[in-house]
């Protein structure tokens, strides 16, 4: 067990010397020992160089605001060190010769990488399950899935193998595992930070967060993850805020926007309806004013999502080709378009291939006004629609997802009720705002499982977000709670 | 849009653009999927659109430029670190015969 | 060609050419469009290559502001519109030598568009070629079938140092009318990147590659008209070749309609060198479907008046502009004019010479025949000669002044490419001055008459050529006289007596 498994307590406690960088990393590593083999989170350990970091911390060598912290890395995030296989094996033997930013930003900030953690194959689904190597199973109950595609982040994290971790969200991949997971799950507006090494799902829709157990270890992380980076040119240059300094101040006149069109949404387990109705009479206990908004196109949403996704992906995962790097056919081939197209057919599992489908498709002649160009329009309606229901609140409030934890196995059969699951989330990317997850109960039952509350909030709006989910956070436990896995 | 049925020859021709050496039974298998989610998707022909600017970015941004200035390449041996097969310093690929199409142009 | 291809009836009487070019210029920036690694043309394989050349997964593009500014002032010297707003778009095909398996570039919003361009032929007549657009896009890398050196191998080798190489795809309207036009434009456009500064515009070294689209239109023996099929030919990159390869694919076209009646198909053909001749490559019936869409990774651009001002004050005077201005303002001849306006330097260094006070068409004259004879023998460029334009002002004031003769003048140049100084100073040290004072010439040709009565009798006997000898031997005795004002007095004083 970590003496410490929160980001910010741990750093402190690093930092007073309470207990050392090595200690706290090695807890990580026996805890990994222990329990990994029934989570399965993560795809690559990075245990001697961590302890060799973790040293590093506590001879005063490296310093900063996350020094001596050991957390773990979505494997779609490029490290020179070790491999990073976006969960394929088209990418299984990858080494990156390159540091993503934000690894770099991280390392800068003292942190000690535990490992790269399990996703779904290259971002694309909501469970893990369309990991090439393994599903990963959450904490709370290994039967059961822990969310994606950055479920290998929120598990480690929810099964105490690292004190944060980072995720990535395309369309709910950060906030959908939060809320399966039981823990915080940030995306951040779109340029908030840096894409340079985020392995290319959805250009677009893309953006890097963090996970963490409550909402000031994910502050703590964006004031380190945030920022402008010249080689990410859809990076915003604009200031980045101390995200912790009014983090505790509760927000005065606080409105809350609920969108009619949230209530309406199919397939909403009664529970999840049930906790986040709760923490709605929270907000207004704590002094917020309700405010309907509508949010008229959201049920365009998925639908626009699953073109412009599968349309930029087709493009972004065309470089695998068996030529340059990544898997290559080691049948006998007779030209290179064999070559290309056998090495892709083998290294893309099921999952990838659908949507490069669906996306070569949308785009091929003919059909690219139908789709593609129309799924833009649309996309600007969300927007609008977003601006418009911002001017009359601060946050929007939703589930994050309609159900808790799903079974494995349980919807892989039909593609398309799967994507359905992203309802709540899709929109965030699309539109580009930010989006939080945070744990606002449990359903009942033998083996509670947590229930995620959504806030939406305005283009660079994550300082006023963050206080928002605060103020909840602070009157409530759910944050507290861990899985008992030592007794499973 | 209305009738979005995707046929097995479209899936076929598709794949071919995908570079994606599918078996028959992968190919039919995904006739009916896409089917279904081009189907479901069809939804956004219903919404008016009239008037509206696709959005083809997150954010209104323009000129994000870099400077003129060299920065280091590669080392080689980076640059051919995953190659699957290599000859010297050059990637390696199967024979390729003229008539296919040019490189950029 | 008439004869022996008549069959069935058809008979070219006449026909036109239309060729349409699309011209590929590797711009010469530091770096590459869209990354930091040097764009270095040529080098060691795959040695110009960082992770975003390579296509490595999770790299990102960035625009290089130089390139864009090449492209626009290619696009201003072109006298194309430039788009206020354009973007990026993503290209798809899968090719080894392309390493993202999409290109970036432009497809319906380029840089720069609808400009034109004014051909000016060896016999003076102008053609006007209509410029249709010029986008920018990324190039790509190299996909070799033989080894460095030429030896055989039996798999393809690819080096990606080009890959990433700013490239600027100029694309005409079909307003090229001969074989000779079409090499002429090339050489024109070689020119005018060149005088930029924006690329090296080496064709041997592929700076710039070639793709003539062209078709003719057949006029039969009944007057009726027969459009051929496009063809396009790709990858020329010397004149030569471009002219040779356009000339043969007229004949084949027209041949073909004679032959076998046949106006062919749409299709890409390549040049032989050995054989001569055009082959073809593909049929362009089965389109290749590029999937473009807007590059979501890259911002797009916007281009205001005050960039456009900027860019136009680094381009300067044009050469066009230059050689209408030196034969109307400054009344040089057609030739000359061209010639000197034809590179930034030249013009420049000209400017400069008379801007230090030398007379038009003398600086002209001087420059055109010693500078450029000095800059020959050295091997350098006309700046790099050692000798100041303010020299060459000095020189055609020393002319001009009849302080020298225009004959002496190459013994200056000479000393002073070894030696900078004072024209007139180095004149008077090589014993280069002229005596241009009266009463020394008339004392001269006085003591020269009462020497030689012959030769004078000679020439009142109406012997005109004698006029030469005459002033010769007047100079004989009267070193560094001008020569011109001897023969004058002369004159007079035969005449008059």
């Amino acid at each position: 067990m970590l003496a410490y498994d929160t980001l910010l307590a741990a750093r402190d406690a690093v930092r007073s010397k309470k207990i050392s960088s090595v200690e706290l990393t090695r807890q990580a590593l026996d805890r990994i020992d222990k329990i990994e083999p029934r989570i399965l989170a993560f795809n690559s350990l990075f245990a001697d160089r961590a302890l060799e970091q973790a040293k590093d911390v506590d001879a005063g060598k490296r310093t900063g605001p996350l020094a001596g912290v050991p957390i773990a890395l979505k494997d779609n995030l490029c490290t020179s060190h070790g491999t990073t296989t976006c969960s394929s094996r088209m990418l299984e033997n990858f080494r990156a010769p390159y540091d993503a930013t934000i690894v770099k930003k991280l390392e800068a900030a003292g942190a000690v990488i535990v490992g790269k953690t399990n996703l779904d194959e290259f971002a694309m689904g909501s469970s893990t399950e369309n990991s090439a190597f393994k599903t990963t199973r959450n904490p709370w109950d290994t039967a059961r899935v822990p969310g994606g595609s950055s479920g290998g982040s929120a598990a480690a994290l929810a099964a105490g193998m690292c004190c944060a971790s980072i995720g990535s969200d395309t369309g709910g991949s950060i906030r959908q595992p939060a809320s399966l997971c039981g823990v915080v799950g940030l995306k951040p507006t779109y340029g908030r930070v840096s894409r340079y090494g985020l392995v290319a799902f959805a250009s677009s829709l893309d953006q890097i967060g963090p996970f963490g157990w409550n909402v000031p270890d994910c502050a703590l992380l964006m004031n380190v993850i945030s920022g402008r980076d010249p080689k990410d040119a859809t990076s915003v240059d604009q200031a980045v805020p101390d995200y912790l300094k009014q983090l505790d101040e509760p927000l005065k006149g606080l409105r809350i926007g609920i969108a009619r069109e949230y209530q309406l949404a199919a397939g909403m387990d009664p529970q999840v309806k049930s906790a986040v109705d709760a923490a709605t009479k929270k907000y207004q206990e704590l002094g917020a004013q309700l405010v309907d908004v509508s949010l008229p196109h959201t049920e365009y949403g998925i639908a626009a999502y699953y073109v412009i996704a599968p349309c930029e992906a087709s493009s972004n995962l065309a470089r695998y080709d068996g030529v340059h790097f990544g898997h290559r056919t080691k049948d006998p081939v007779k030209d290179i378009i064999e070559l290309f197209s056998k090495s892709r057919a083998e290294g893309f599992g099921e999952e990838v291939q659908r949507r490069i489908m669906i996306g070569t498709y949308a785009l091929s002649s003919g059909y690219y006004d139908a789709y593609y160009l129309r799924a833009l329009k649309i996309r600007a309606l969300i927007k609008r629609d977003f601006d418009q229901a911002f001017e009359k609140c601060d946050v929007i409030l939703c589930p994050t997802s309609p159900t808790p934890a799903f079974k494995a196995g349980e919807k892989t059969g039909d593609p398309l009720q799967m994507y359905l699951c992203d309802v709540f989330t899709v929109t965030c990317n699309i539109a580009g705002i930010a989006g939080i997850s945070l744990p606002c109960g449990f359903t009942t039952g033998p083996k509670p499982l947590p229930i995620g509350l959504q806030l939406l909030g305005p283009t660079f709006g994550e300082e006023k977000l963050l206080r928002i989910a605060r103020m909840y956070e602070l009157t409530t436990d759910w944050h507290k709670r861990r899985p008992s896995l030592e007794t499973n | 849009m209305a009738e979005q049925k995707i046929t097995l020859d479209q899936v076929r021709h598709v794949a071919k653009l995908s570079r994606l050496a599918l078996d028959e039974s992968r190919l039919e298998k995904f006739s009916v999927q896409l089917g279904s989610i081009l189907e479901y998707v069809a939804k956004i022909s219903e919404v008016n659109v009239t008037g509206i600017e696709p959005m083809a970015q997150a954010l209104p941004m323009h000129n994000v430029f870099r400077e003129d200035i060299v920065e280091p390449s590669l080392p080689l041996e980076k640059v051919l670190q995953n190659a699957p097969d290599a000859d010297g310093p050059f990637f390696k690929v199967p024979k390729i015969i003229g008539g296919e199409e040019d490189s950029a142009g | 060609m008439k004869g022996a291809y008549f069959v069935e009836n058809r008979v070219c009487k006449s026909h036109k050419v239309l060729v349409g070019m699309e011209v590929h210029v590797q711009l010469s920036t530091q770096s590459k469009m869209f990354t930091g690694a040097a764009n270095g043309f040529g080098g060691e394989p795959n040695t110009q290559v960082d992770e975003q050349v390579l296509g490595l997964p999770g790299v990102l593009p960035v625009m290089n502001k130089r390139a864009v500014e090449y492209a626009i002032m290619v696009g201003l010297a072109l006298d194309c519109k430039i788009a206020r707003h354009t973007k990026w778009d993503r290209k798809s095909y899968y090719y080894p030598d392309l390493p993202k398996n999409y290109q970036i570039s432009q497809y319906d919003l380029p840089l720069c568009y609808e400009g034109a361009f004014e051909l000016v032929r060896k016999d003076g007549s102008t053609l006007k070629i209509r410029i249709r657009r010029a986008h920018l896009e990324e190039d790509a890398g190299k996909l070799m079938h033989e080894a460095p050196g030429g030896y055989a191998i039996d798999f393809s080798i690819v080096d990606l140092n080009r890959a990433g190489t700013p490239l600027l795809e100029i694309v005409t309207e079909p307003d090229l009318s001969s074989p000779q036009d079409v090499a002429l434009f090339g050489q024109e456009l070689q020119k005018i990147v060149q005088f930029l500064g924006v690329s090296h515009g080496l064709m041997q070294m592929g700076h710039m590659r070639f793709e003539p689209n062209i078709n003719v239109h057949i006029t039969d023996q009944n007057g009726q008209v027969h459009k051929t099929a496009i063809t396009e030919i790709k990858n020329l990159n010397s004149f030569s070749v471009l002219e040779r390869a356009t000339a043969y694919e007229v004949q084949r076209q027209i041949r073909q309609w004679e032959e076998t009646g046949s106006l062919g198909r749409k299709s890409t053909y390549g040049w032989d060198e050995a054989k001569g001749s055009t082959f073809l490559q593909r049929e362009k019936e089965e389109a290749n479907d590029y999937r473009y869409f807007p590059d979501p990774d890259l911002p797009p651009v916007e281009v205001d008046d005050a960039w456009i001002a900027e860019l136009k004050g680094q381009i300067g005077e044009l050469p066009a502009a230059r050689r209408k201005r030196y034969v109307d303002a400054l009344g040089l001849s057609a030739t000359d004019a061209a010639i000197l306006a034809s590179d930034r330097e030249t013009g420049d260094f000209y400017e400069a010479a008379i801007a230090a006070g030398g007379d038009a068409r003398r600086v002209s004259n001087l420059i055109l025949s010693h500078g450029r004879r000095i800059a020959n023998e050295k091997s350098v460029t006309l700046k790099e000669i050692g000798i100041a334009p303010a020299r060459f002002a000095e020189v055609a004031g020393l002319i001009d002044q009849n302080k020298i003769s225009v004959s002496s003048a190459g013994t200056i140049f000479d000393k002073l490419r070894e030696k900078d100084g004072a024209a007139e100073q180095l004149a008077a040290e090589l014993g280069l001055t002229q005596v241009s004072d009266t009463s020394a010439i008339d004392a001269a040709i006085d003591a020269m008459i009462a020497a030689n009565p012959k030769p004078l009798q000679d020439y009142r006997g109406g012997k005109q050529s004698a006029m030469g000898a005459l002033v010769g031997m007047v100079m004989k005795n009267g070193k560094g006289l001008n020569p011109k004002m001897v023969q004058e007095a002369l004159k007079r004083k035969l005449g008059g007596e």
